[in-house]
């Protein structure tokens, strides 16, 4: 009999899933993936074959053509769609099975279960509601392979309502300018639409046109952005008093000279440290991440209470630290090419 | 304190320095004595509590939070009172922040063992953004991008006075400024400054670069390799100041009983020696020794006679701004030199000396005995402009200083450390080596010093991804690359030293040029450093 969990092998590259031969989130183009969600370091193109959520792979087509669709829009045997909850059967007698992460839209931890193992790959999640994707789930396991984007106890994310307060509060106090939001493309940008519009704010909103296509990928997945609008179509009056959101790159690019005085705000959770948000010239830091902060890690590894903690990236050594001081078996991945994005 | 730790956050967002004029000017218009006065100090020279050290916030976080997740947390946000801030459990009982006059007594009633008990009480009156002014209130620095003239401009902005005038008064008040608030705030006579011996603000140089001078208009100077100081007298006393202003009579006692006048005078502070460099000859003016001989006697509280007879301090005199109590900065350089030379008989020469003026030509004349120029009590030239009156700070046009170039040599990347700052997320303080023998045979780096500056912000994100990216081993904040880049790296001398195991040390090394096209082996060795040591 083999030894326990030899079937699973964390690579640089990717962990492997040795008798399925598929891979979770590679980073470099392999026969089959097994991809938990649609940001660039976790989903990438040139696989033969991507196991994924119908959200993740529509996002995958749109952002990296990744080949999952033809010419025509039919969908040809490399892309493989799993609904939530859905369980397939893989080569080698492993079976997948797809869970809410919380992420982002699509986002998904993977259950693999193979000789009555059952090991979690979480990619990124978060334990925060979202009104853009559905709750994760825990769920239980042997061995929980984790990220820790966040793993520092400096890191608490605060309620997102105050971080709306104190956008909606800067935009009445200057009616002449506008507001111009840094915020992730895929996710975060719809994310902090959606929290806006729950805060009571139904102004037109102006996007960047980089934001636009995701936005109506969202849309079209029945998510309710209300009245968005593209910058590149309207004068700077009409922008007096609004709420412009960009790609974080486009901050401090010449493209915001054609905004009204710009006030420039960034929504990440590097907002914490003030010196992150100095490097990036940000006037109005905003709290707000995608990533479950050092409580929600923490909290996440005692109510799953695996036998065994894996971490992929991030701040590895204090989450593994944390782990020796509460007796859990825990190491560190070294994998290579997740970033922490701009989150 | 919700006041001035809003204040602080602002100030920490805000890129305009207008909008920081205005936000400054605000609160201490806002606020009423003696809090503005204590924010006033913060923000410009900083307060000081002994009692409340870097390594004080250090111990009582160490004692909360696991002593791993402690250091790991500092070394990612890059400064101690912010991450503290972030670390301190939250109390159960709501805030009920003191005002900052209230925070300032208490600091101050605070000793070595109190501290430990008071300052936790404190802390927990705080929220997160509290927490981050008082700590900063408290280790003094703020760091937070406002500059003490910017914040004496925010005060002269916020009562509609001069800012000269608030930089006349300001060395001769101490905090919470009640007088100067008086003064500008209530319409009350200004404060008296006449038999108090305080200093007044230097008047500074920009770099000559491209710029060339018709010496008809400029004179010029040797910039000599001392410290620059101020020696006032005023009343019966004496005191010397550095060029930031710190009162630095105790280090130089010799100093203090030869002035035998009321003046405020502006010179080099220099050793006496010849044989450590300053070549007695007559194209330079002779008799001082190399700063690195002034370097022993640099921050000591008290002097042995040892050292008095050894390197006895003398200065060597460039500017006169008060004589008898007459106030000379208005009158152009010529008639202040003209005072300073007649001035000179009734000096004792013992302590005293003129910097000689350099006679040249024309620019090219003068270019070339710089070049020629080998005493190491030497750093380049000064040019000033003949009309020039003395004015506190930089401005353009009238004094540039002509540094010597540059001693160069190629070194290789060894060590990087995270900086702190606006730099705390990057690889930014670099520590390089020379190779002690042939590399081809099997010669090994040996460090020979550190670096933080001469590249550019673009530069610095390379650099920082090349650290990540050729990571042999970490050391806590430290990381040791694989040896595979070369630094072209300049600096003004190389000492003998006993602290680095080359046994060499570089005075203001900087990374000059960055050679990614350079293999490592044809970097430098430190037999080519030490050829280069001139003590």
């Amino acid at each position: 009999m083999p030894a326990p969990f030899s079937w699973i092998r964390p690579e640089p590259w990717g962990i492997h899933v040795v008798p399925a031969d598929a891979w979770v989130d590679p980073s470099r183009p392999v026969e089959r993936a097994l991809v938990t969600h649609g940001h660039a370091d976790h989903a990438r193109g040139g696989h033969g074959q991507t196991v994924a959520t119908p959200e993740t792979l529509a996002i995958m087509e749109l952002r990296y053509r990744t080949g999952t669709q033809d010419e025509a829009g039919d969908i040809p045997h490399k892309a493989v769609p799993v609904e939530y909850g859905e369980t397939i059967k893989l080569p080698g007698d492993v079976q997948a099975t797809y869970f809410p992460a919380g992420h982002v839209l699509g986002s998904a931890q993977i259950l693999l279960e193979h000789a009555g193992e059952r090991i979690v790959c979480t990619g990124d999640y978060k334990r925060r509601a979202d009104p853009t994707c559905p709750p994760f789930q825990i769920v239980p396991c042997d061995i929980f392979i984790t990220e820790a984007t966040f793993g520092l106890p400096l890191f608490t994310h605060p309620p997102i309502a105050e971080e709306m307060a104190k956008l909606l509060d800067r935009l009445a106090a200057h009616p002449d300018r506008c507001v111009l939001v840094g915020a992730y493309a895929l996710g975060k940008a719809q994310r902090v639409i959606a929290e806006l519009r729950a805060a009571g704010h139904h102004d037109p909103i102006y996007l960047h046109g980089a934001m636009e296509k995701m936005c109506r990928l969202y849309e079209e997945h029945g998510v309710d952005l209300g009245e968005l609008r593209l910058v590149s179509d309207h004068t700077k009056d009409d922008m007096r008093g609004s709420v412009v959101i960009s790609p974080p790159g486009a901050l401090n690019d010449r493209w915001s000279r054609r905004l009204p005085d710009p006030i420039t705000a960034m929504a990440s959770g590097w907002m914490r440290v003030r010196q992150r948000a100095r490097q990036r010239n940000v006037e109005l830091p905003l709290v707000i991440s995608d990533h479950a902060d050092w409580g929600e890690l923490t909290r996440t590894i005692e109510e799953v209470d695996p036998v065994e903690t894996w971490i992929t990236h991030g701040r590895e050594d204090a989450l593994l630290r944390w782990c020796q001081l509460h007796q859990r078996r825990a190491r560190a991945l070294a994998m290579v090419g997740y970033e922490d994005e701009d989150d | 304190m919700e006041e001035f730790a809003a204040l602080i956050d602002a100030l920490v967002y805000t890129r305009s320095r207008n909008e920081k004029l205005r936000l400054i000017a605000e609160y201490l218009r806002a606020t009423p004595d003696p809090d503005r006065g204590w924010a006033l100090a913060a923000l410009s020279d900083g307060l000081d509590f002994p009692a409340v050290k870097s390594s004080t916030i250090r111990n009582l976080l160490k004692d909360r939070v696991d002593p791993v997740l402690w250091s790991l947390s500092r070394d990612f946000v890059g400064d101690t009172a912010e991450t503290a801030s972030l670390l301190w459990p939250a109390p159960d009982h709501p805030p009920s922040p003191p005002s900052v006059g209230e925070t300032v007594e208490l600091l101050e009633a605070m000793n070595r063992k109190s501290v430990f008990v008071e300052l936790p009480k404190l802390l927990d009156r705080l929220d997160p953004s509290g927490r981050y002014a008082l700590l900063k209130l408290a280790t003094g620095g703020m760091r937070i991008g406002v500059s003490s003239r910017l914040a004496k401009t925010a005060f002269a902005q916020a009562f509609d006075v001069s800012v000269e005038e608030v930089e006349e008064y300001w060395h001769g008040l101490a905090p919470p400024f009640a007088e100067l608030f008086a003064w500008a705030a209530d319409g009350q006579a200004p404060p008296d400054m006449a038999n108090l011996p305080t200093f007044r603000p230097f008047m500074l140089a920009h770099p000559l670069e491209e710029t060339v001078v018709d010496l008809s208009d400029y004179v010029a100077e040797w910039k000599w390799d001392g410290i620059r100081v101020q020696l006032v007298r005023a009343g019966d006393e004496t005191k010397l100041f550095s060029r930031s202003g710190d009162d630095i009579s105790a280090t130089f006692p010799e100093l203090l009983d030869v002035l035998p006048f009321p003046a405020v005078l502006d010179g080099e502070l220099l050793v006496r020696g010849s044989h450590q460099g300053g070549e007695a000859n007559d194209v330079t003016q002779g008799g001082a020794a190399s700063f690195n001989a002034l370097q022993q006697r640099l921050g000591r509280k008290t002097v042995s006679k040892k050292m008095l007879a050894e390197a006895p301090a003398f200065v060597r005199l460039y500017d006169a701004l008060l004589i008898d109590g007459e106030d000379l900065r208005a009158l152009p350089w010529t008639e202040r030199r003209q005072r300073l030379e007649a001035l000179m008989s009734r000096l004792p020469d013992t302590h005293f000396d003129l910097s000689r003026v350099v006679e040249a030509r024309d620019f090219d004349h003068l270019a070339q005995i710089r070049e020629g120029s080998r005493d190491d009590a030497i750093e380049g030239l000064m040019l000033k402009r003949k009309d020039s009156p003395y004015i506190a700070g930089r401005r353009v046009g009238y004094w540039y200083k002509w540094k010597r170039d540059p001693l160069l040599v190629d070194c290789v990347l060894m060590y990087a450390q995270r900086g702190s700052g606006k730099r705390s997320s990057f690889y930014s303080d670099y520590t390089f080596g020379c190779w002690d023998g042939d590399p081809d045979k099997g010669a090994e780096l040996l460090p020979v010093g550190k670096a933080y500056s001469g590249f550019t912000d673009e530069e610095l994100k390379k650099l920082d991804r090349h650290v990540r990216q050729n990571t042999v081993n970490r050391f806590g904040p430290v990381r040791e690359t694989d040896k595979s880049l070369v630094f072209e790296v300049a600096f003004d001398s190389v000492h003998e030293s006993k602290r680095h195991k080359s046994g060499l040390a570089m005075r203001f090394p900087r990374i000059h040029r960055i050679r990614w096209d350079k293999p490592v082996h044809e970097a430098d060795r430190v037999e080519a450093l030490r050829a280069l040591v001139r003590d």
